[in-house]
């Protein structure tokens, strides 16, 4: 029994009767159970997933079973999941039970859909390690020294170590495909707008989307096929009918497009990661695809930029963590201004507070319009560039992080550092377009290389096709 | 007085109104007032994490309303903004308000003023916000939240520094709150809080161009209390700089009790709410059609109908001011005029005076509602339509009014039931008059002697004999005629 098997595959197996959403169900719980040292699950659903596993299969047999009946989903803490724990990786809400679904989960539910548990990440999705939870390091399957990316590293584990079929994670800069790259997987970004962001706890509003990981290309498409579309209670959620993505994963490359950004491509690219894309960028031309080297010329500003805006949203969305109402209040509080102070001071973890400091201070009076007003033209200067290359080719490629998983400690105390390990990824989230991790290779230590896709708004499809045609590729 | 005259009063409002919309601004939770603590709430309007708003399309239909009836420019594209601060009954942490952008900008309202003149006062924008919800301090245990107002809409009016002294400020925001109840899109009870008022004020010497320092006023919840506290603060400001002072920039609450306004700790004030374009909603796009929809919808406003009743029913201004103060009273006055049997300027005249004296005592006295008034506009109307037709005179009318306030039935039933038609007829009057006068023998001699004064006497004694049932005119010409034999 593949655990790691396509979930068409799968899928046939228990139409036939041939396998049970329990047993693979169990199988995986077997799998969190074994390697519960990597940390990469903060709750699990024993229980309820086999008795949900168990019903799924009654519901398959008797015919009129969803779209995902049988796929079993991780989910990243940060998305709400009414009488379940909603941690965000931090102490803050360590004992915060959501009291609603988000739109996601009802959507996955109402596919048949079997919810396994919450996966741990870091702090309120800060970070690209996992080293900022609260509850400890995430650590990468392939080896175990080693971050698996983040800021969602517990559900690119999940995957990776087979303990479910997919998860969701959330991408602000980078956080569902960066370690998507480092564990060896597919990680999708949607466009921002393509998937209802009620119920994702926030961390920067306009940048956060939900995505799925996966085995496969086919699976990315199946899960992002349900969980898109309108909400009404998004208001950010765009009115467009969701395409048959599977539909145009036709493997057929021939005529497309595709732009590699020079300023991605340049001297300061790891050498093992730009031979390994080059492989990738000759299988696609030998099958017909055309590659065209374009400009995105205000790359350069693409990280402070994201740290202008992502910060400031990000003061103001936490603002609501006050001891007040509900999470972490300090005990030591003796009046209304040291219960705020104290209890955020204990609450929040370092990273958190450094980025809310830094976004509170763009957004003071007289440092506004030097920081926030003009990184919000540089935000528009930079989708243009986007939709300047779009005018050209169907989709770009680029690395998906300067290097492979690095090992734990290694930048965790340089914040600089750790922050350019979203210089491929950012741009997407400033420009809302959808961006996919696809596996691309090793390196000399057999540690995973990725490669990202960036398509044109709203048009995942395109992504998947290249990605899906990859995936066939050795 | 002299002193004040140096010195010139300059005095901008910013009014926030409750909308009596009937879901939240940005959930669909109920904007019920007076319900449970901490019932009317969702998760949205709770600020649990992961939760989105979504705008209620009638907060900008009803603030488009006050915009266009107010002569605004409504902006094609407006966007809401985060007014960060943290306090306990702000559960997000943040409000939801406009900053940059609002939906409404560069307006007017006309007031008049004690001399019959006319100012105009200006309006730099109106926006829309939600409201926080209550903190509670005055209890024995620690301060208790209640947070069913969270949420609840409001539209914030900030005027033009254009007023000069109380009274215009007292007449703006009277304005104010006419036009809001006239456009049904708030209660404008400032008692309760559903229309609030901070002004800004300065002073500075007359003639001058250049505006003093201003102090912000807060706190003051009745129109009284804004058009004192403002007296006051002008007079304080003068006060300083007249002993060689200068005023301070600082807010103060004024204290309705002690009739003074004082200084808030300007630690509590110093606050920098770091206003950004709120990401979780979209740009509000308010098309032509939108505009020209809510234009043509638009109710008759309380300037163009105090207009309208001078011109239609004949009425004084002074009647037309009083009727058209509040819609449901002009509404009512309106109701009744429109039953009566007689469509002169003396009915209009005449159910004019009953609305202002008798409806108004009673309105007043036991603080009843316009629209609960026992008496109905039709019945009034009827009442009236009974005094012209000569079945009751001015007097029985009276009586009818108290029986239709307690009984609530229609006045012919009451005047039936009672027995007190009015007596017209000629010849019952005159043998009524002729024992009054047989009765009355002496006063009828010092009548004929040059006493004429004595003419009401009889009048009264007829009345008394009929139990105020005789038409009055009637027995005025029987009596003329007889005392003149």
């Amino acid at each position: 029994m593949n655990v790691n098997e396509p979930f068409d595959v799968f899928r046939a197996r228990l139409n036939s009767g041939e396998e049970s959403c329990e047993a693979r169900t169990q199988q995986y719980l077997s799998t969190i159970s074994r390697r519960k040292n990597l940390n990469a699950f903060l709750s699990v659903f024993e229980d309820e997933a086999l008795a949900h596993a168990r019903s799924v299969d009654k519901k398959i047999k008797a015919g009129g079973a969803g779209h995902l009946a049988g796929m079993v989903v991780a989910v990243k803490d940060v998305i709400c999941m009414k009488g379940k724990r909603t941690t965000c990786g931090s102490k803050v809400l360590e004992n915060y039970e959501a009291i609603y679904d988000a739109a996601v989960i009802e959507k996955l539910r109402a596919a048949d859909a079997i919810v396994i548990g919450k996966t741990n990440m870091d702090e309120f999705a800060m970070g690209s390690s996992t080293e900022n939870s609260a509850f400890g390091p995430v650590k990468n399957p392939i080896d175990e020294t080693r971050v698996p990316g983040g800021s969602s590293g517990g559900s690119a584990v999940a995957v990776a170590a087979g303990m479910s079929s997919t998860s969701l994670g959330s991408d602000t800069g980078g956080s569902i495909r960066q370690p998507a790259g480092l564990c060896g997987i597919f990680g999708m970004k949607p466009t921002y707008g393509r998937v209802s962001r009620y119920g994702l706890v926030a961390f920067a509003s306009s940048f956060d989307q939900i995505g799925p990981f996966a085995n496969s290309a086919r699976d990315v498409a199946h899960i992002l096929k349900v969980i898109a579309g309108h909400d009404e209670r998004d208001s950010t959620s765009a009115k467009l009918p969701v395409p048959d993505y599977l539909a145009a994963m036709n493997r057929d490359v021939e005529g497309m497009k595709i732009g590699l950004p020079i300023e991605y491509f340049n001297e300061a690219l790891n050498p093992e990661i730009r031979s390994v894309l080059e492989k990738r960028i000759a299988q696609l031309r030998d099958h017909g695809a055309e590659f065209i080297d374009v400009s995105l010329p205000h790359s350069e500003y693409t990280i402070a930029t994201y740290y202008i805006l992502a910060t400031a949203e990000a003061s103001s969305n936490l603002a609501r963590y006050d001891g007040a109402r509900y999470g972490y209040r300090s005990p030591y509080a003796k009046d209304l201004s040291e219960m705020y102070t104290k209890s955020r001071s204990e609450g929040f973890g370092a990273e958190v507070k450094r980025r809310i400091m830094l976004g509170t201070y763009v957004l003071s009076a007289g440092y506004y319009d030097a920081h926030y007003r003009k990184a919000q033209k540089v935000r528009r200067l930079i989708q243009k560039d986007f939709f300047d290359a779009f005018k050209k080719v169907d989709c770009l490629m680029t690395p998906i992080s300067p290097t492979t998983a690095f090992k734990f400690g290694e930048k965790v105390d340089d914040p600089l550092q750790m922050y350019l390990s979203d210089i491929y990824t950012v741009s997407a989230n400033l420009a809302g377009i959808p961006g996919i991790s696809v596996p691309a290779g090793v390196d000399r230590q057999n540690l995973p290389i990725g490669l990202q896709l960036l398509g044109k708004q709203f048009d995942e499809s395109a992504l998947l096709k290249v990605a899906d045609f990859l995936e066939q590729q050795e | 007085m002299a002193m004040n005259e140096k010195y010139e009063a300059v005095i901008g409002l910013e009014v926030h109104a409750q909308l009596l919309t009937n879901s939240k601004a940005f959930c669909g939770c109920t904007t019920k007032f007076g319900n449970t603590p901490n019932s009317n709430v969702c998760p949205v309007c709770l600020g649990m994490p992961g939760v989105l708003p979504v705008l209620n399309k009638n907060l900008v239909e009803f603030t488009l309303k006050m915009g266009l009836a107010t002569h605004c420019r409504i902006a094609p594209k407006s966007i809401f903004a985060r007014k960060n601060y943290f306090y306990p009954d702000l559960p997000k942490g943040y409000q939801i308000s406009q900053y940059e952008e609002p939906i409404c900008q560069n307006g007017y309202i006309d007031v008049e003023l004690k001399d019959g003149s006319t100012k105009r006062i200006g309006i730099t924008r109106i926006h829309m916000e939600e409201d926080a919800g209550k903190s509670i301090h005055d209890m024995d245990v620690d301060t208790l939240v209640d947070v069913n107002r969270c949420g609840v809409p409001l539209m914030e009016i900030v005027s033009e520094p254009d007023m000069r002294t109380s009274h215009e400020a007292y007449q703006y925001l009277s304005a104010i709150k006419q036009i809001v109840t006239y456009l049904g899109i708030c209660d404008g009870n400032m008692e309760e809080g559903s229309l609030r008022c901070d002004a800004n004020v300065s002073v500075r010497r007359t003639g001058e161009k250049q505006f003093g320092t201003k102090t912000e006023v807060k706190n003051m919840n009745s129109f009284r209390n804004v058009e004192r506290a403002l007296e006051y603060e002008i007079n304080r400001q003068i006060a300083v700089i007249e002993d060689g002072g200068s005023v301070v920039q600082e807010t103060l609450l004024w204290d309705a009790d002690k009739n003074v306004a004082v200084s808030m700790r300007s630690k509590e004030e110093a606050h920098d709410y770091r206003y950004f374009p709120e990401p979780d909603l979209v740009p509000v796009l308010v098309d032509q059609t939108w505009i020209a929809n809510v234009k043509s919808a638009l109710p008759e406003l309380p300037a163009e109908r105090r207009n309208r009743f001078v011109d239609t029913f004949s009425l004084p201004k002074y009647d037309a001011d009083i009727l058209t103060l509040e819609k449901e009273l002009a509404d009512y006055y309106e109701e009744a005029a429109a039953k009566l049997a007689k469509k002169d300027s003396e009915s209009y005249k005449s159910i004019s005076n009953w609305v202002m004296t008798d409806v108004l005592r009673v309105v007043n006295e036991e603080h009843v509602k316009v629209n609960d008034f026992p008496i109905s506009p039709e019945n009034l109307a009827a009442m009236v339509n009974l005094i012209g037709e000569g079945v009751i005179s001015g007097k029985i009318a009276k009586e009818v009014f108290e029986e239709m306030l307690k009984t609530k039935e229609h006045p012919r039933t009451i005047v039936d039931q009672k027995g007190l038609v009015q007596v017209s007829d000629a010849g019952a009057l005159e043998k009524i008059i002729d024992e009054v006068l047989a009765n009355n023998s002496d006063q009828r001699e010092k009548y004929r002697s040059g006493k004429t004064q004595l003419f009401g006497f009889f009048v009264g004694e007829t009345m008394k004999a009929t139990k105020g049932r005789a038409n009055p005119k009637i027995v005025n010409d029987i009596l003329k005629r007889k005392l003149g034999e």
